[in-house]
């Protein structure tokens, strides 16, 4: 993430794209050779996909959100942005869902050679993160890059562009003020948007996001789009209901392993592991081997796990949780939990996604706050 | 455009240079590296372990039960016990498979040196302390006082008795032998292994403890040794959870603030004591 510093030079300089050039964005990233990645309307969800025109953004659109409920509706705007999130966030681009690790190949006589998959390399732009989002892959470039470095996840992330834009329409399930992670964009990305009626702010926090800038057809920002840039961010921040009971709630869920909560979660939960497939920080995954038939060559798989599944706790002919409350209690206590020995903060960054794709609508905001009892009952860190 | 890292999950090819049958599912493979280069870099120490990939099945995590001096090969100890031990149970010398490691902590060896020496087991086969066992006897000097505690369930399962015989000779050495469900003839201690902590001499001011085998026993036994004065920082235990990775990246060793395959597999009781015994983790 960018120091507090920087954050304030990116604002001060910050520069107007019309609405009607929003187009040039798309076009100079083509120009220098970026494959470019947008949020679209598919399937009544805002998903990610390629996408080369600024038509085919998710323009008067927003999403309701609320525990176990998504649906878009048309808001009539002209906005392109005035959603907060969909079921997906960088996760399935950078740490994709399915990928082959390696090959072996056996030859006439037995002898083995082991091929590392090298991930093809393109330089690629993702616009429409969101600060949640980037809190999440700052998350994952901690476990997939420091000590062991996947070479899957660094080459994307190596190539990879962030256009990001800050969040001026949360959802009901969104909570990122109270995990500090949004709803604006702190850093943490290469270019910013901050989305008005009639355009964009833009502010660089790399060279490479300040490249791209240099050839949009900018205005000087007037101190009127300025300040009403920061009113829509903190009408984004006090439009947010839901909150954790702290930052850290370690030692609080540590002390309540037998809390009667986590049986009664577990009454509702089906342990279908959707919390886990759309959170942007859940990082599991299993191994498989995947032969040819011809029994010469072999890939060595990984594809996303869930720790609600009974494989997960498999230990040569049992289950170390064998049951949902020990699965869920084992989610909740590892991502707000045990996140914070092995990563430096929470696993969760407010962004409500298991809380809206949950079938029976399980809130983790409600959950941590019965066990470790209600915000305002211990002191922010 | 900056060229990707080397993949830390990429296995080197391994040949089986020896199999040894011990029981009638339990047996040692003898593995060499094929590559005289990546045999010459690879190093590990006793608590350690590789995970052994068979080409088109799949991979599994195994405990290096051999020296770490002993650089040509590395015995691993194994149980067909699921669907990749079966078939590592059937490999003949000759036989390729991929190995990558060592992963991990081990037993801290050098910290135990000059002190009296326990090793707890609780059941059979448990290679992780077969490597500290052999560890301390090849260099019996640099320790105190020896003291192996071996039990079982049952005293019928009791195998390697000459290998105990032989470990009991030594200087200052003592073995001890314990089965819940004794059976004729037997001369060693009806009960569990834990209870002959009670019943052996050491200075706890002056030892370490390695303890291996099923997670309450691990506990019952740090207790005890907890309870005759040995620091938590001192009694260490080696934990087992289904490592696919390695590395601390897919998630399934995750405990407490810990991923076992790489804090662990061997913690100190001050480390994990908090967390061992609980339901769930």
């Amino acid at each position: 993430m960018a120091a507090p510093g920087s954050e304030l030079t990116a604002m001060s300089t910050s520069l107007f794209l019309p609405r009607a050039a929003l187009q040039s964005l798309f076009d100079v990233l083509a120009a220098q050779g970026y494959r470019c990645i947008g949020p679209q309307v598919c399937d009544g969800a805002i998903v990610y996909a390629d996408i080369d025109h600024a038509e085919a953004l998710p323009v008067g659109w927003a999403d309701l959100q609320a525990p176990g409920e998504y649906r878009l509706e048309p808001s009539g705007g002209e906005r392109c942005f005035g959603w907060s999130n969909g079921p997906q966030a960088l996760k399935p681009l950078l740490f994709a869902p399915r990928e082959t690790l390696w090959r072996s190949h056996r030859d006439q006589s037995g002898r083995l050679q082991f091929e590392a998959v090298q991930p093809p390399r393109e330089r690629w732009a993702m616009v429409g993160v969101r600060a949640c989002d980037l809190a999440a892959l700052a998350l994952h470039d901690k476990h997939f890059l420091h000590r062991e470095a996947d070479p899957g996840y660094a080459a994307r992330r190596a190539d990879l562009l962030l256009v990001a834009v800050d969040c001026s329409h949360p959802a009901e399930t969104c909570f990122c003020a109270s995990t500090g992670d949004g709803p604006a964009v702190q850093g943490g990305a290469d270019l910013a948007l901050a989305e008005l009626d009639g355009g964009f702010l833009v502010r660089a926090y790399t060279d490479a996001g300040a490249a791209v800038r240099d050839m949009l057809p900018l205005e000087d920002a007037s101190p009127e789009q300025r300040a009403q840039a920061e009113a829509q961010t903190a009408q984004a921040v006090s439009s947010q209901t839901r909150r954790l009971p702290s930052r850290n709630l370690r030692d609080a869920l540590f002390a309540n392993l037998d809390h009667p909560r986590w049986e009664q979660v577990a009454a509702r939960c089906l342990s279908c592991g959707n919390c886990v497939a759309v959170c942007p920080t859940c990082f599991c995954h299993t191994e498989r081997e995947v032969p040819a038939l011809d029994g010469h060559s072999s890939e060595h798989q990984r594809q996303w796990d869930s720790c609600y599944s009974a494989e997960h706790s498999f230990l040569h002919g049992r289950l170390l949780r064998p049951d949902t409350r020990s699965r869920y209690r084992q989610w909740l206590t590892h991502k707000l939990g045990g996140w914070h020995d092995q990563y430096g903060r929470s696993g969760c960054v407010g962004c409500g996604r298991c809380i809206a794709w949950c079938p029976v609508g399980i809130d983790i905001t409600e959950e941590a706050a019965a066990i470790c009892g209600p915000p305002g009952t211990e002191a922010e860190p | 455009m900056t060229s990707p890292p080397p993949s830390p999950y990429l296995p080197m090819e391994a040949e089986v240079v020896g199999r040894t049958a011990q029981t009638r599912d339990l047996f040692t493979l003898r593995l060499r590296l094929a590559d005289p280069g990546e045999r010459e870099r690879y190093a590990f120490e006793p608590g350690q372990f590789n995970m052994l990939h068979l080409h088109g099945v799949g991979g599994v995590p195994i405990s290096i039960a051999s020296d770490p001096e002993q650089r040509e090969t590395l015995d691993h100890t194994i149980r067909d016990v699921g669907r990749v031990t079966h078939v590592l149970a059937g490999l003949v010398p000759g036989d390729r498979l991929g190995l990558r490691g060592p992963y991990g902590h081990g037993w801290r060896m050098r910290e135990a040196e000059g002190q009296d020496l326990l090793v707890v087991t609780g059941g059979l086969g448990c290679a992780p302390v077969v490597a500290a066992i052999g560890y301390a006897v090849q260099r019996r000097d640099r320790f105190r006082r020896l003291i192996i505690l071996q039990g079982v369930k049952h005293a019928a399962d009791m195998i390697w008795r000459e290998r105990y015989d032989a470990w009991a000779r030594l200087p200052d050495t003592q073995v001890r032998l314990a089965a819940d469900e004794p059976a004729k003839g037997w001369t060693g201690h009806t009960g569990l292994v834990t209870e002959l902590l009670d019943q052996v001499q050491f200075d706890p001011e002056q030892a370490s403890a390695m303890l291996c085998g099923p997670e309450p026993m691990m506990l019952a036994g740090a207790r005890r040794l907890r309870d005759r004065g040995v620091p938590d920082g001192r009694i260490w235990l080696s934990l087992e959870r289904a490592f696919q990775c390695g590395v601390g990246h897919c998630g399934h060793c995750q405990i407490g603030p810990y991923f076992v395959c790489r804090d662990g597999p061997v913690f100190s009781f001050a480390e994990i004591g908090w967390l061992l015994g609980t339901k769930g983790f």
